[in-house]
């Protein structure tokens, strides 16, 4: 079974091989799309897509092994030219991108295992565990992905320089280290993937809430925290606008590094292209391993969503 | 796996006892429990962690929402009373309602706020209408599905400040490749900095490239989800595919359409970071007209380029009520449409 198999709940896996067992005994199904072989005008339709989705990323490519007087020209160049590696490097040192890429490992990653965890135990106790204003702090949970970030930043701002912390990379994670929708995923998740019965049978053998959950929630959550974690990762290592404030190019992440690569006063288009190639490759990178797995989770946080 | 698997093993026993019963009781019926006293102690420590462990669970989200969040949040209300400035962070001095006074008395704000509308409605729309489309295209059985669905979700991968900065040279006056292209057709160079509707077209056009694969796969997995009788009865009473997509997938797609549609709106009030880096060296202004500055835009150039720490926080809670205004509108719609069903 591959992950993305297991992160279907039970209920939707069952739905669907019964639907896959119907379309085949009858050759193929009168409606649902899915089943309906795509026609050659699809596949046209697709490739459109497709390219609408790739050409700026290709694009990136093109424009960082050229020079920038190259790409102030006309036609712009379609081609690779001879480039990249000179225009690689010169991103890499003018914009800091080295301490960049570092910072925001250490970032999206903190914020990934810490998102992943406490989204698992908040997820559990709303889909499995009674309790009183349970329904009530659900909502509530659901409510704060309403506020706009833009609502914290000036008080935050002002305690970072109280406590002397600007720049420094606590500054970013602290505020990211759980989520709302990471607990709601979770929770999405756990009702259908975990039986209740074996919560139960674990608390007659007189198990602790923690080893519940170290021995009967994280392995069946496993699949989905995965998940939770590639989507978190994403979003952490993209997060724009606090980090722009907290941080500075002294100790940038990858988004402010690009940022003042963008903003600078004598921008050579050409690094520019090649910070935002460098600053994009590892999620590219992790979409090529793992997009499946992404694909699924996105998915799967719809349907209940 | 494995661990589940054991302890599946153990439910069976379990059966015997009813569910919740602390296990000192379960034991003692066997007689082979510890003597009383540690046995009741052992019991009030099983009822009190029954009780205290969902709060465990559940307080490192609310811990940090308080801190990072709701504790802000309220204090961002009290700055937006005072006047704070960036160059003099300890001298806070009580403003009233000057910030907001001055604010709804500036051209720029409202500036702000039509540019925001304008670019929300012309980046959700599109992008909406596109998902769909995409969505059910990918919902046909097709050669590699998985492969096209990753490629579309591809934009999602790329940050707003590498797509900003690409977009920002695909649009380029000169030289710039969408430039290049429609002079194929006809269509003389746009000045998509400068002109009003072009560079609003153009930064909408970063937020439809990045969003309409993820939103593609949110209404593919809801028209998965669509019972195939639906179809089947459709089919029956001689629907043709154009009328199934129109008569059962819309009406079916509804609630995911909302939850898109609050979604984006969300997402669209907030808009920053692709205005920010659409303007280059003075971005926060948002073009030399002030053509493309958002809400989210016209905050940070109060707050951190001015440095008017106190404006911006009346800017920020001017935002989150037109949110929630916005919000209950949708809602309102919502249940209107649902009435009319």
């Amino acid at each position: 079974m591959t992950v993305s198999e297991l992160s279907l709940p039970p209920a939707q896996v069952a739905v669907r091989d019964a639907r896959r067992a119907r379309g085949s005994r009858r050759g193929r199904m009168t409606g649902a799309g899915k089943q309906l072989h795509a026609g050659p005008l699809t596949y046209v339709v697709l490739v459109v897509f497709a390219l609408a989705s790739l050409a700026p990323l290709v694009w990136t490519a093109v424009a960082a092994s050229r020079t920038d007087r190259r790409l102030a020209q006309t036609p712009p160049p379609l081609w690779f030219g001879g480039n990249l590696f000179k225009n690689l490097q010169a991103a890499w040192e003018q914009a800091g991108l080295g301490t960049a890429m570092l910072n925001s490992v250490i970032v999206a990653g903190t914020i990934t295992v810490s998102t992943v965890v406490f989204s698992t135990l908040a997820g559990f106790a709303f889909a499995k565990l009674r309790f009183r204003f349970s329904a009530l702090l659900l909502l509530l949970t659901i409510g704060t992905m309403m506020v706009p970030p833009q609502l914290a930043v000036v008080p935050l701002y002002l305690w970072i320089a109280d406590l002397g912390w600007s720049n420094q990379l606590q500054t970013v994670i602290l505020p990211s280290l759980v989520t709302a929708f990471g607990t709601f995923f979770m929770r999405q998740y756990l009702l259908q993937a975990l039986p209740s019965e074996l919560i139960e049978a674990a608390r007659v053998d007189g198990a602790s809430s923690l080893r519940v959950v170290w021995h009967v929630v994280f392995p069946a959550a496993r699949p989905a925290m995965a998940v939770l974690g590639l989507l978190t990762f994403v979003f952490a290592w993209n997060d724009f606008l606090w980090p722009i404030i907290a941080l500075n190019q002294q100790n940038p992440t990858v988004q402010v590094a690009l940022n003042s690569l963008g903003t600078g006063y004598v921008p050579d288009q050409a690094v520019i292209m090649a910070g935002a190639l460098l600053g994009t490759l590892p999620l590219l990178i992790a979409f090529l391993l793992f997009g499946k797995q992404i694909v699924g989770g996105i998915m799967q946080g719809a349907v209940k969503g | 796996m494995t661990v589940s698997k054991q302890a599946l093993a153990h439910s069976a026993p379990s059966a015997e006892a009813a569910p919740g019963t602390p296990p000192g009781a379960a034991r003692g019926a066997h007689g082979r429990g510890a003597p009383d006293g540690a046995d009741s102690w052992r019991r009030r420590l099983y009822r009190w962690d029954m009780k205290a462990s969902p709060y465990a669970f559940v307080s490192p989200f609310f811990l940090l929402f308080g801190a990072f969040t709701l504790v802000p949040l309220l204090y961002t209300a009290w700055y937006s009373l005072h006047d704070v400035q960036l160059s003099a962070l300890d001298r806070q001095t009580w403003a009233g309602l000057a910030n907001y006074t001055n604010l709804f008395s500036s051209d720029f704000f409202w500036n702000a706020v039509k540019n925001t509308f304008t670019i929300g409605v012309i980046s959700t729309v599109p992008q909406l209408a596109a998902a769909i489309w995409l969505a059910h295209l990918l919902n046909y059985r097709l050669r590699g599905s998985t492969v096209w669905r990753v490629v579309m979700l591809t934009p999602y991968a790329t940050s707003v400040a590498a797509a900003t900065l690409v977009f920002t040279l695909l649009y380029s006056f000169d030289g710039g490749l969408v430039n290049w292209l429609l002079h194929f057709v006809g269509v003389g160079p746009v000045n998509w900095r400068e002109s009003d509707w072009g560079s609003q077209f153009a930064v909408s056009s970063i937020v439809v490239w990045r969003w309409t694969g993820y939103n593609a796969l949110i209404y593919l997995a809801a028209m998965q989800a669509i019972p195939a009788d639906l179809y089947e009865s459709a089919a029956l009473d001689g629907a043709n595919r154009w009328q199934q997509f129109r008569h059962v997938t819309i009406p079916q797609l509804r609630p995911t359409v909302l939850f898109t549609v609050v979604v984006s709106t969300i997402g669209a009030t907030q808009l920053f970071g692709e205005p920010l880096l659409f303007g280059g060296v003075s971005g926060s202004k948002g073009g030399s007209e002030h053509q493309y500055q958002t809400l989210g835009l016209y905050m940070y150039d109060q707050g951190w380029i001015i440095g008017n720490l106190g404006k911006a926080s009346a800017i920020a809670w001017s935002m989150f009520l037109i949110l929630l205004v916005v919000a209950a509108v949708n809602m309102l719609l919502t249940r209107r449409l649902r009435k009319s069903q």
